[in-house]
């Protein structure tokens, strides 16, 4: 088609048609909301109606019959780039639906979601697949009263939210004190001896009230670790690797993000140290450590770190 | 009953861009050489088959009689479709006896114009037209319909394209086309470019005669030894699209089993398919090649090239029975089955 156009048919305002009882009364229903059929003197439902039985070629039944407005897929064809005729200006699919109770189909326009031009179909569309009428709020008298066809609802993604004002207790409080300041705080059982960082009040192993505060160093080895490949809004990328650092005097692994090194090139016993933020953004937070880094030493070997998995 | 045969076909050099000349001067050589090649000026009845909305004009077809001579007047009949119905119009005529001769012809340009807002407009006024929905739109259902039926692949599509349009590359007067990209994306899914007809610009003539007149104007008359054509519901949604009951009934009583030659007006590859198994054509008969519509589509000629195509393998005398087939209307709607023989 040439784009230089220098001649146009059309017939201004429209062509006016009538269109007999049988249309009439189908058009008329959609007006109103509703599709119906025509039965044919075989007992078949024709919709959209014909005055006349497409098989035998005898008048149809004056009896309407409401089908729908649910139906099914027939056949259906992918429009990627519509043209300016069409009914979407943004991939759509056109469809035969045969609405429930009815023995023929129509053919419409389904509309899947919203698709960037050229967009291949999705794959949830499918012949068989159950449809519904998008009524269009102001109806005519036309068939596109139906705006669209939409998918039957087969799914729904209900949001969940609750809200609480938690208090991280004493211990906790007292570990983001030192995060604060920049150090990192653990605490002494007196049993076993062990430093359990974050401070805890109580040893988890013991079952004794810790009595001594340690602060430790931003250095340890990383003894465990996984690597994740859905995001999560605390980590620089995807993937980022997750792992247990056990830092130097302490007892128990440190849960914490480990970064500054490709997630393929990460080892157990690798020697890491905390990546803090500018001491101007630190807050009592443990976000103050963005995440543990390689430093330049010699890993440490297994078994010193497998009393610690 | 009267013996009636295609004695003469010429066709234009079929173009893809438009050429910047009119329909009639598209046709005007046609009709020339068609006259030449038969020796006859005047003709017992004239029928042609075209569409106004093509050329977006009332009675554009009556220009087209200025290739004719229609002075002193003519006996003369057109119809809004595929010259192909022209030609079955003339062969009516022939038969009960008034004339002796017919020329039949059929034009048309697509690429001044938009061919699928005209298709939609073509369709019902009630249900169809209002959507927008357009006849490549629609064959596309159909084509999912009977992928989804029949098991037929994409490669099976993709292998009717390539064989069609390598064919009309080895045809002077089709396009010439590449063979489909390994990477050709979809127009309407799913449909590729290579499996929808090109837009062509193109003519096409055929003459009939009776009997002894057949016989002195072609020395192998292609005799028509059995036309017929059917119409199915308008309504995609009314009909099984995976088959071609109106293909299958004109086949049978055209007498289709056996040819040797089938050139079918498939302007999409899979409507070669269902045609195929209408017709029950078997792997021994060769089907288009020509190339067929996939490889040059002059609207509302290609149905009649496929007659002239068929009869041309008869009057060289590489085939001795061979069919022609024509479509109209969405979704293979109407079909017209012509078995020809080279003996009679
Ligand atoms: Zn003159």
């Amino acid at each position: 088609m040439p784009s230089d156009v220098n001649h146009v048919v059309e017939f201004p305002g429209g062509y006016t048609r009538s269109v007999g009882p049988v249309i009439g009364r189908f058009l008329s229903e959609l007006r109103d909301g509703r599709m119906v059929g025509v039965r044919t003197s075989g007992g078949r439902v024709l919709v959209p109606p014909t005055e006349y039985d497409p098989d035998t070629g005898d008048d149809v039944t004056g009896e309407f019959v409401e089908v729908g407005p649910v139906g099914t897929v027939t056949t259906w064809s992918w429009v990627a780039h519509p043209a300016k005729e069409h009914p979407f200006d943004r991939p759509f699919a056109w469809v035969l639906v045969r609405p429930d109770g009815a023995d023929t189909a129509l053919v419409h326009a389904l509309d899947a979601g919203v698709f960037d031009a050229g967009a291949e179909a999705p794959k949830f569309l499918k012949t068989g697949m159950r449809v519904r009428p998008k009524w269009r709020a102001e109806r005519t008298g036309t068939i596109g009263d139906i705006e669209c066809f939409l998918p039957e609802v087969t799914m729904i993604n209900p949001q969940a939210k609750l809200e609480f004002r938690l208090s991280g207790g004493r211990a906790l409080h007292r570990y983001l004190e030192g995060i604060a300041q920049g150090r990192i705080l653990g605490s002494r059982c007196p049993v076993c001896e062990a430093v359990i960082v974050p401070m805890k009040e109580t040893c988890p192993r013991d079952g004794v009230p810790t009595t001594e505060e340690v602060e430790l160093p931003d250095v340890g080895t990383l003894t465990t670790y996984a690597v994740n490949n859905i995001p999560d809004p605390r980590a620089p990328e995807v993937p980022f690797v997750s792992g247990y650092v056990l830092l130097d005097g302490a007892g128990v692994p440190l849960l914490t993000l480990i970064a500054g090194v490709p997630a393929d090139q990460v080892r157990m016993g690798m020697r890491v140290k905390a990546a803090w933020k500018p001491r101007e953004e630190w807050s009592p937070s443990v976000g103050n450590i963005k995440w543990f880094e390689p430093v330049d030493e010699p890993d440490v070997p297994f078994d010193e770190i497998k009393d610690y998995l | 009953m009267r013996e009636v045969a295609v004695v003469a076909f010429t066709q234009s050099e079929h173009s893809g861009e438009d050429q910047g000349v009119l329909e009639t001067e598209i046709l005007a050589p046609v009709i020339g050489e068609i006259k030449e090649r038969t020796g006859l000026t005047r003709f017992g009845f004239t029928c042609s088959g075209s569409c106004d909305y093509l050329q977006g004009a009332p009675f554009a077809f009556v220009s087209a009689l200025d290739t004719v001579g229609a002075w002193p007047p003519i006996s003369e009949s057109h119809v809004e479709m595929d010259g192909a119905w022209a030609l079955y119009e003339a062969w009516v005529k022939l038969l009960i006896g008034e004339v002796d001769t017919a020329l039949v012809y059929g034009f048309g340009k697509s690429t001044q114009n938009d061919i699928r807002a005209i298709f939609t407009q073509q369709h019902d006024p009630y249900y169809l037209a209002p959507l927008g929905v357009d006849h490549v739109s629609l064959a596309a259902m159909q084509a999912r319909a009977y992928m989804e039926k029949s098991g037929a692949k994409d490669e099976d599509m993709r292998a009717i394209a390539a064989r069609s349009r390598a064919a009309g590359r080895g045809n002077p007067f089709a396009l010439d086309l590449p063979d489909p990209a390994d990477d050709a994306g979809f127009d309407i899914a799913p449909l590729r470019p290579h499996d929808i007809a090109p837009l062509t610009d193109g003519a096409a003539a055929i003459v009939l005669a009776a009997g002894d007149t057949a016989r002195e104007l072609c020395e192998r008359p292609a005799w028509i030894t059995g036309i017929d054509h059917r119409v199915e519901p308008h309504s995609p949604g009314a009909r099984d699209l995976t088959r071609s009951e109106s293909t299958r009934i004109a086949g049978e009583k055209a007498g289709a089993a056996g040819v040797e030659v089938a050139e079918l007006h498939a302007q999409f590859s899979h409507e070669e398919l269902i045609l195929r198994e209408a017709l029950g054509l078997g792997d021994d008969a060769a089907v288009n090649p020509s190339g067929g519509a996939l490889a040059a589509n002059p609207l509302m000629a290609s149905g009649l090239i496929r007659i002239g195509e068929a009869a041309a393998r008869i009057h060289d005398g590489t085939a001795s029975r061979t069919l022609g087939h024509a479509s109209s209307g969405p979704c293979l709607q109407q079909n017209l089955v012509c078995v020809m023989s080279g003996e009679k």
